[in-house]
């Protein structure tokens, strides 16, 4: 029998966070791809705001925007074995947050919509654009403009609450820290070296936001 | 040409047009006039289908600007429109503000679409300007550039609807001698203004909106030298 509890670091760990870091990002990356996608769609649907889909979507997504992470995380896992179709921690993590994310994305998204004001419309449309051609041409290129801050604080959140997937047993960053300072007990240095691939992963994405922001600006 | 028979036109219960009658010929030059309130920008979107109308109707050409089957995006082409407020797309160049639509709406190349939005801001004076941005713009030019903008759908109306209101004094004739300029050209044009000197010189006829009614329609020198009702008389007593 090897003895594997109270062993310092190695160098294997450092791969071990490198694996779990990995994970992180793509789990965040996933969820964000696809919540924002949904957070689009149903931003539209909020600021159409015409049918009662409208009225049944806001309150949904109110919940998911309310309810604590953690608290839909588990929910969620128990509830799909339930009904027949068992998740693994990565699929269900992925989902909740794909759909935490599209929940924050959507009033982002009609925000942006509506930062495009009337006039400005009216104007694309007398100029022979459908619906659809406005939409695509005038309103998604000002409205992205005026909500790229809102939506990169979105996605900065998001990699952190992608952290509470840990608690489905996914081993990602927090998760893999859980499992080294368990073993190690040296819980300062795991954390401070977590913190750090945190901050690597947020890091670029806040950078490239500033620049497209300046970009747009001038 | 234009042509408006008993148009209606209510906001909920409050009525805003009450039945208009009302000719436009090709080459004409009609100015608008009237209060505040009275009615004048809702009769410039109701003839492009920005907004339903309850009653009546209104062609383009013999064609019923809100009939189920007309194609109003195609029908806005012919119409083109200049607002009070400029409404510059922000995030593009000049030229590209004046090449968009007819590249998407008209389906010209890109090239083609920028020949011709060239072609219009140089129209405008604005041929040196064509890689400013709209807010490196004065008001004036943004107002010019909207013009470039719609005539670059090649319409064969011009709506504008108080075009100057919103400039300072100082940028308006700037404005006004590029609406000369295509008034020259043979342009029909539908102009809601509030520059007197302009809707005498420049129309063909003036007309005359009192809540919501076309309260007089003349020529320049029977509305400025010789109404005949008694509401024209006073309103342009107070403007003068
Ligand atoms: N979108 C709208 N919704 C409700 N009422 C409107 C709207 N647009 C205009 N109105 C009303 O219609 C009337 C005529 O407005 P408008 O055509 O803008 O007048 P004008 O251009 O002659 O100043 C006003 O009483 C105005 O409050
Ligand atoms: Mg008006």
């Amino acid at each position: 029998m090897e003895q594997v509890f109270f062993t310092g670091l190695q160098w294997s760990d450092a791969w071990f966070l490198v694996e779990a870091a990995q994970k992180s990002l793509w789990i965040s990356v996933l969820s964000i791809s696809v919540g924002t996608v949904l957070g689009i769609i149903f931003g539209w649907v909020l600021h159409e705001g015409r049918w009662i889909a409208a009225g049944t979507l806001g309150t949904v997504l109110d919940a998911f925007r309310s309810i604590p992470l953690i608290i839909q995380l588990v929910l969620f896992f128990n509830f799909f074995p339930i009904i027949g179709f068992p998740l693994d921690p990565f699929q269900a993590g992925t989902i909740v947050l794909a759909l935490y994310t599209s929940a924050l994305v959507a009033n982002v998204a009609r925000g942006g919509i509506e930062s495009v004001g009337e006039p400005m419309q009216r104007a694309a449309r007398s100029l022979g654009m459908s619906y659809w051609q406005n939409l695509r041409h005038v309103v998604w290129p000002i409205g992205l403009r005026s909500v790229l801050p809102s939506w990169i604080g979105v996605v900065l959140g998001v990699v952190k609450d992608s952290a509470l997937v840990s608690v489905l047993g996914y081993v990602e960053l927090l998760r893999a820290s859980q499992i080294l300072i368990t073993r190690t007990q040296e819980p300062f240095a795991i954390l401070a070296i977590v913190g750090v691939f945190y901050f690597l992963i947020s890091f670029p994405i806040g950078r490239i936001g500033k620049r497209l922001e300046g970009k747009w600006s001038s | 040409m234009i042509k408006i028979r008993g148009l209606k036109k209510r906001f909920g219960t409050n009525e805003v047009l009450k039945g208009i009658d009302l000719d436009v010929k090709k080459g004409e030059v009609l100015s608008v006039i009237g209060a505040s309130g009275s009615g004048k920008s809702t009769l410039l979107y109701c003839i492009n289908g920005l907004e339903p109308i309850q009653d009546g109707y209104i062609e383009v050409d013999d064609t019923r600007v809100h009939d189920r089957n007309t194609n109003v995006n195609l029908l806005r082409q012919k119409l083109g429109m200049v607002f009070q407020q400029w409404n510059s797309f922000p995030h593009l160049t000049a030229l590209e503000n004046v090449a968009l639509a007819p590249r998407i709406v008209r389906k010209k190349s890109k090239r083609e679409a920028q020949e011709i939005a060239k072609k219009q801001l140089s129209h405008v004076g604005l041929g040196d300007k064509l890689d400013a941005y709209p807010n490196s713009l004065s008001g004036g030019q943004q107002q010019r550039l909207a013009i470039a903008r719609a005539l670059a759908m090649e319409p064969e109306y011009m709506l504008f609807d108080e075009a100057t209101s919103a400039l300072d004094p100082e940028l308006v004739g700037e404005v006004l001698d590029t609406m000369r300029l295509l008034a020259d050209e043979g342009m029909t044009m539908i102009c809601v203004t509030h520059e007197m000197g302009f809707a005498k010189d420049v129309s063909d006829r003036v007309a005359y909106f009192h809540q919501g009614i076309l309260e007089e329609v003349g020529p320049p020198s029977q509305i400025f030298g010789n109404p005949t009702s008694e509401h024209t008389k006073k309103f342009l007593s107070k403007t003068r």
